[in-house]
This record gives C-alpha cells, sequence and structure tokens, in this order.
C-alpha cells in the first residue's frame, strides 16, 4: 500500500485494544458497539450533537431551501495515492450538495464492517474522514455501525448523507443549458480512477498519480459570487468527463461540442490510461467540476476558478449547441469529430 | 509520451492528407487489418478527413471477435468450475458465448479474474496452489510471445495448477483467405504493425505478388496510419503490388528472431475457426505435444457444448470488409453494446463497437454546426 | 524482469525476448512484455519526410 495508516499519533484506548479486528459483537449493539462509538467514532469527530447519543440528530432549521442526498462508498483498495475511502465519503458527498448550489452543513455516516477488519484501519479511515470534514467545514452528527460476517465484504463500506442551504436565487440543474454556452472544466481529468488502478491488485503499477479528491463547496461559492446566473455545475465522478456531459446533453435536451485537446490531463494520467486502453473521458474524477455558464459570464467565472488553488488548470472545453440534441461531439485534434458516448459500466483493461 | 505524441502531429497530419489528395484520382478500398488501427481510425476521426475516393473497410484483426464460439463456450465452462480461477484479459468479458459471457459467470459465482499479462496470471497460480488457474490465451502474433513465455516459465518451474486455453491467431492466413474470397472488394491492405514487429513482413511479399495487392506494414498513431493509406493509395495509382514498411522504427523484414524460437517451441500450427469467417488453414497456434499438460482444453475437457451464433448478426460480412457495420440491419437496434449480438460489438477494436461509440451512425455534419469551443471572447 | 517507463508510469516488464536492450532505449510493450525495440533514428527520419511534404496551405486553390 503506497500510503499506509499512519497510527503512532493515534492512541487506541483500552479495552479496544483487546480486540484488534472488529467482531460481530461490534456491531450487536451491546458493550463492543458502545465501545467503538465511545472510544473511536466520537473522540474523531468530536461533534456536540453526535455525542450526545441520541436516536436522531435534533439540529435548529436554517433558513432558504434545503439541499438533501446520500451516496454509497465502495472502492477497493480502501487506501490508494491521494486519499482513502474516508476523503471519499466526506468529500463525495459535499460535493453532491455542493452541486446543486447548496452550502453543505451536515452529514451522516453509517458504517458497514466485515468482520475481521483491523480497527487499526477502520481508526484510520474515521481519522481521514474527520480531517476531510473539518477541512469542508461540516458537521457529523448521526452514525451507525453493523458488522457483516467474515468474506462478505471489502472490510468496509459507508455510507454518507448530507444536508445543505441553498442561497435565494441559486438555481442550477443538470437541464438548464442553453446553447450558445460555454462549458468549463476546473482541472484535469482521470487522476482518481487512474490512482485507484495503480494500486488495484493485478494490475499495479508505479506512478505519481494521485487521487483529487477534494471539497468543491467553496470553489462553488466562488463561481456564485460571480453570478448566481450559472446553468449547470456537476462533478464528473463515476463514467467521467463523458457521463457529465451526456447527463447534461440529454437533461437539457442541447448538444455538447467538446475540443478535445483543450481537456486538460496530466501526463502520467494519459499515459497509464494508453497503458490499459481506457478512455479518459470515461475515468472517474472526485475533485473536478463542470460549470456550464452563460457567454458573457465565461470569462470572468474562469478567471475565478483559475485564481482558486483547486481550479488552477481550468479551461473552457466546449460550447453548447441547439445542434444535434442529447449527444455530445468531439472535435479531435486531427479535425475529425466523434460522438463522446456514455461508458459501458465499470472500465475494463483492453489488452490484446 | 516520447515517439508517439509526435505521430499524433495535426499539422504533419494535414501535409500527408494533402499528399493523399495530391495522389489518389479514383475510388480505392483499402483495409486496414488490425482492431488497434480501426479504433485509431475513428478516435481520431482519419476516416472523416479522407478524400471520398480512399475507402477503408476495417479487417478481421481484432483477437476477441474471431475467438471461436465454442472456445469461448470453453472457456465459460472452465470458468464456472469449482476450484478454478479463471484469468483473462479485460477484453474478453463481456464478450458474447452461446448465451452468456464471463462477466455473467463471475456474477454467479465464478472466481474470473481480470490480469493485465499472462505472468500475473502465472504469478496467480504460484500464490494459490490449492486452485486451478487457467488463462485465457487469446490474440495475435503480438500476445503469443507473452503466453508461450509463460506457459515454457511454468514447465520450468513445474507449477502444475496452471493451463492456458490457447486460442491464438495469425495474421497472414487471414489476408490470405480474404484476398482469396471470390466476394472480396479489399484492393490493398494495410498490415498490422506490432504483428510485423514479432514475425517481421517475409512471409507478405508472396500474398502482394500472388494477389496482387499492395501490403503496407502501418503503425498505430494517426501519422503512421495516414502514411500507411498514402503508401498504399500510391502504388494503386502506380498500378504496383508490393510490400511496403511504413513502421521502420518497429518492424524489420526479420522481426523479433527470440520471440519466434519460442514461439516455435511451445505452440505448432492449426486450422482455426474465425468467428464469423469460418476455418481457415494453419491460422491458428495450438500447444505442441511437450506443452499438453498445460492445455486447458485437455486438462478440462467439456462435453454438450452445442455453439448457436444468433441468425441477425452479420459480422463475418464486417470482419471481411463485405460490409461496414452500419450496413448490417441489426446494427444499433438489437445489437448494440450494451446487448451485443457478435463480438465485433463488444471490444472497442472490433468495428461495430466502434462505430457506434464513436457515432458513426448518426449523420451529425459536424463540419459545419461545430461551433468554435475557444470562444472568441476568451 | 526490468522496469518501463510508460511515460510516468512504471511497469515491471519481461524484457527477454529483447536481448542486449540498455536502459534508456524505447521498446514496444505488449501484454506485460517487451516485444520490438524502437528504433529512435528511423522515427526522425520518418518525422523529417513528413515534414518535407507540402503543406495544404502551398496547395493551388
Amino acid at each position: 500500500m503506497p500510503n499506509p495508516p499512519h497510527f503512532e499519533n493515534w492512541t487506541c484506548p483500552l479495552p479496544l485494544r483487546d480486540y484488534p479486528t472488529i467482531t460481530l459483537a461490534h456491531g450487536g449493539g451491546g458493550r463492543l458497539s458502545a465501545e467503538l462509538i465511545e472510544h473511536l467514532f466520537l473522540p474523531a469527530f468530536a461533534d456536540t450533537t453526535l455525542s450526545r447519543l441520541t436516536d436522531a440528530a435534533v439540529l435548529p432549521s436554517p433558513s432558504g431551501r434545503l439541499a438533501f442526498t446520500t451516496d454509497s462508498f465502495v472502492v477497493r483498495p480502501l487506501f490508494f495515492p491521494g486519499g482513502s475511502i474516508g476523503e471519499l465519503a466526506v468529500n463525495g458527498t459535499v460535493n453532491d450538495l455542493a452541486m446543486s448550489g447548496a452550502e453543505p452543513m451536515y452529514l451522516t455516516a453509517a458504517f458497514v464492517l466485515e468482520e475481521g477488519f483491523a480497527i487499526t484501519e477502520l481508526a484510520e479511515v474515521v481519522r481521514r474522514m474527520a480531517n476531510a470534514a473539518r477541512a469542508a467545514s461540516v458537521r457529523i452528527v448521526a452514525g451507525d455501525t453493523k458488522v457483516i460476517e467474515r468474506s462478505r465484504g471489502d472490510g468496509c463500506y459507508i455510507t454518507t448523507s448530507g444536508i445543505g442551504v441553498v442561497s435565494d436565487g441559486v438555481d442550477v440543474g443538470p437541464d438548464h443549458a442553453q446553447p450558445g454556452d460555454v462549458v468549463i472544466l476546473s482541472g484535469t481529468i482521470g487522476d482518481h480512477g487512474m490512482a485507484v488502478m495503480s494500486v488495484r491488485e493485478g494490475l499495479e503499477f508505479e506512478t505519481t498519480i494521485e487521487s483529487d479528491t477534494a471539497p468543491l463547496h467553496d470553489l462553488v461559492r466562488e463561481i456564485l459570487s460571480v453570478t448566481r446566473d450559472i446553468r449547470c455545475l456537476r462533478d464528473p465522478t463515476r463514467g467521467g468527463l463523458a457521463a457529465t456531459l451526456n447527463e447534461i446533453a440529454n437533461c437539457s435536451g442541447v448538444g455538447i461540442v467538446i475540443e478535445e485537446k483543450a481537456v486538460p490531463m496530466n501526463a502520467a494520467v494519459r499515459a497509464a490510461c494508453e497503458m490499459l486502453g481506457f478512455d479518459p473521458l470515461h475515468v472517474a474524477n472526485e475533485g473536478k467540476l463542470v460549470a456550464v455558464v452563460p457567454a458573457k459570464w465565461a470569462h470572468a467565472v474562469l478567471a475565478r476558478i483559475k485564481a482558486h488553488p483547486l481550479g488552477v488548470q481550468a479551461a473552457v472545453i466546449g460550447r453548447v449547441s441547439d445542434q444535434h440534441p442529447g449527444l455530445v461531439a468531439a472535435r479531435t485534434a486531427l479535425g475529425g469529430t466523434r460522438v463522446v458516448s456514455l461508458p459501458l459500466g465499470e472500465q475494463l483493461p483492453r489488452i490484446c | 509520451m516520447k515517439h508517439l505524441t509526435e505521430f499524433r502531429d495535426p499539422e504533419l497530419a494535414g501535409r500527408l492528407l494533402a499528399e493523399i489528395r495530391r495522389t489518389v484520382t479514383r475510388a480505392w478500398v483499402l483495409m486496414e487489418v488490425c482492431g488497434g488501427q480501426t479504433h485509431a481510425i475513428v478516435r481520431h476521426g482519419i476516416d472523416q478527413l479522407l478524400p471520398p475516393e480512399v475507402e477503408l473497410v476495417h479487417g478481421p484483426g481484432c483477437p476477441v471477435c474471431v475467438t471461436p464460439l465454442e472456445m469461448i463456450d470453453h472457456a465459460l465452462a472452465i470458468a464456472a468450475k469449482p476450484g478454478v480461477m479463471f484469468c483473462s484479459f479485460g477484453d474478453m468479458l463481456r464478450v458474447p458465448g452461446s448465451g452468456n459471457d464471463l462477466l455473467r459467470v463471475k456474477s454467479a459465482g465464478a472466481d474470473v479474474r481480470i490480469v493485465y499479462s499472462p505472468l500475473d496470471a502465472l504469478a496467480l497460480a504460484r500464490r494459490h496452489p490449492d486452485r486451478e488457474v487457467v488463462f485465457f490465451g487469446i490474440g495475435f502474433e503480438t500476445t503469443a510471445p507473452a503466453t508461450a513465455m509463460t506457459v515454457h516459465t511454468a514447465k520450468r518451474l513445474g507449477v502444475c495448477n496452471f493451463s492456458v486455453l490457447a486460442a491464438h491467431v495469425r495474421v497472414p492466413p487471414a489476408i490470405r483467405a480474404i484476398a482469396s474470397d471470390p466476394g472480396n472488394r479489399v484492393q490493398a491492405f494495410l498490415a498490422a504493425g506490432h504483428v510485423c514487429g514479432v514475425m517481421g513482413y517475409h512471409e507478405y511479399p508472396v500474398l502482394a505478388e500472388s494477389h496482387r495487392v499492395p501490403i503496407v506494414v502501418t503503425g498505430f498513431e494517426p501519422l503512421d496510419i495516414l502514411e500507411g493509406i498514402r503508401r498504399a493509395v500510391r502504388q494503386l495509382e502506380a498500378g504496383e503490388a508490393c510490400v511496403e514498411n511504413a513502421y521502420d522504427r518497429v518492424v524489420t523484414f526479420q522481426g523479433n528472431e527470440s520471440a519466434q524460437e519460442l514461439i516455435a517451441t511451445v505452440f505448432e500450427e492449426t486450422d482455426r475457426n474465425w468467428r464469423g469467417i469460418g476455418t481457415i488453414p494453419a491460422s491458428g497456434w495450438k500447444l505442441r505435444p511437450e506443452y499438453h499438460t498445460f492445455d486447458a482444453e485437455l486438462r478440462f475437457p467439456v462435453s454438450g457444448v452445442r455453439p448457436a451464433e444468433p441468425n441477425s448478426c452479420r459480422s463475418g460480412d464486417v470482419l471481411r470488409g463485405r460490409i461496414k457495420p452500419t450496413e448490417c440491419p441489426a446494427f444499433g437496434t438489437s445489437c448494440t453494446p450494451w446487448s451485443p449480438l457478435g463480438a465485433t460489438m463488444v471490444s472497442s477494436e472490433g468495428a461495430c463497437a466502434a462505430y457506434f461509440h464513436t457515432g458513426r451512425f448518426i449523420p451529425l455534419g459536424l463540419a459545419k454546426t461545430a461551433p468554435d469551443a475557444q470562444p472568441a471572447a476568451l | 524482469m526490468g522496469k518501463v517507463d510508460f511515460g510516468g508510469v512504471v511497469k515491471d516488464v519481461c524484457l527477454a525476448y529483447l536481448p542486449g536492450i540498455a536502459v534508456g532505449e524505447y521498446a514496444v510493450v505488449h501484454a506485460g512484455f517487451a516485444i520490438s525495440r524502437l528504433d529512435e533514428a528511423a522515427a526522425l527520419e520518418t518525422l523529417r519526410t513528413f515534414a518535407a511534404m507540402e503543406s495544404p496551405n502551398e496547395e493551388p486553390l
């Protein structure tokens, strides 16, 4: 594992020490469950509401419209260059809220743990989640843990739900793109997917590629501070940029034309994709966004994104068109065109 | 990457295209043999940039497309056996057998692993001595050296729980079969560069001569493909029919002799059924008797396999260059990448899937309508 | 076995088919095996040939 968990600064209070791995009893609701909560989850997440251990988090009601979302996180291996399932579980849900134009506020976290999963690994996942939540200024206010029998899972699955508030006048959605709009991408594509692939059993390769997992709500705040007249915001996660653009084209009933050479990409990601026969447009990202904006705002929005640490390599990659509604086309570097199709499902390395 | 990106240069591509336009005076039909070339052609939109006189038809050089149905059915049966760990390149997982594929067999409980190299499968066999590890050895002369070395190593190390389902195929007999077909339309071949990198091209002069077809050894980058086309068109216009090497940075006349040697040690030629095309004499490689203990076909005899190909699939005509994928009535209707009838709709190197994924069936007219993606205001 | 750098991605590759290949040379790799050596001089020569071709802009209309 390129990023082994660090336990130097983590003190594991007794009696967890007696149980180096998760047992079925840790999910049984009895004493061991309580100890796991008290000694592992509560100190890490350090939230006053969570610490009350009520059946439901009781929270003050924010004014305005709520955004509410949920997502499950399943990744193998759990730790990969640049991140882990912990960062993904927080940033993924934060980003789902952000892409609705919401300010993320509260998260819940539900863990499905496999019997035999090392407590030290769980602690590292939880520590990373807590750090990610602090970095994103969201609170983890409720949680749950269940344990499944050994060899019925990949160690640890996490589901997070999130609540955020959408400011007045903000109305973004994948169905809002209009012909003439400009498509902006906040940075390089494919980093997350290829970072995970580089440590996938059987395909391992050495690389400097790291996952781009990051919370994007601050970047969204910056974009919305230029104008509230933003049509769509989308983070191209599973299915990559191709799936996101297809979704926008479909929902909005418009065509999208991108310029292939304008799409930013790290050389190592391009090389890894060529080695394994992947289309980089289909590879997942966890810290990038696509913004569809009216042409008159494109310049200002791009400048603001580029000024943000998460958007330094942002670029205009294409335009929305009234031609070929529902389809995404790419102009190749040679001047040809092709349709950017939806990926089939999980990408399989194409070798022969 | 060095020596790759230079061969994608749009400016030089423009020069090659101009040269092709200057050379061509009438209609010609060229076949690119290799699926990797088909993929690159549609991926970069090269077919749209060529003058209308040059028609490219796509050849049978897609290993997953031509692996015979009975072999895939056999693979599915082996993979489903308890205790077997079945290793394959990712390419094969969605290829339909008679009503099933490896992904579905996996979801039903089989242990199917994706590997990057056959050596990875051998390593799994050594790590799991209690399991029977089977590698699905598909591919052309480019992949055969990898399988040969792996089987050779397994024998040397005495790894008894390892075997190979060998379905390797050879390009030259396929070119001969296509060129001798009475319905053949192909007037020149772009031979597969990496295959020739291994095997050399000493088998081609006799083909070019006896069938009066130019054969140009061609690489995989856009400039390589354009140069292959340019040279083939020049020969056709001049009435020549000889073998040229347009990929001399990789290919030599003799090829990689140490690879050829080990291939000859491990494999022997055999008649092989090509899916959709039929049996082509001496077009396949099977393990020699000295290596029979590593032959999964013999280790796991399967009875009762009755291969059945859907009637409506015309992948055979596509693979022989008789029709374009879009001319098949099932294309895009009953046959899509989500629910493929034939193997050519599965691999992105298969002509049907390449056409489908890149929207060759949609009359986009993009050349006219594509707006400048760099808005003038920026 | 040796390490091959695919432009920022490094993988262990079997070099047995290219006896004598030296550090710094380029090779075609397929399914974990280096199968052909790349001749850099030939590559440059090919590019020079392309560059010497007339540009489409120089074509008479």
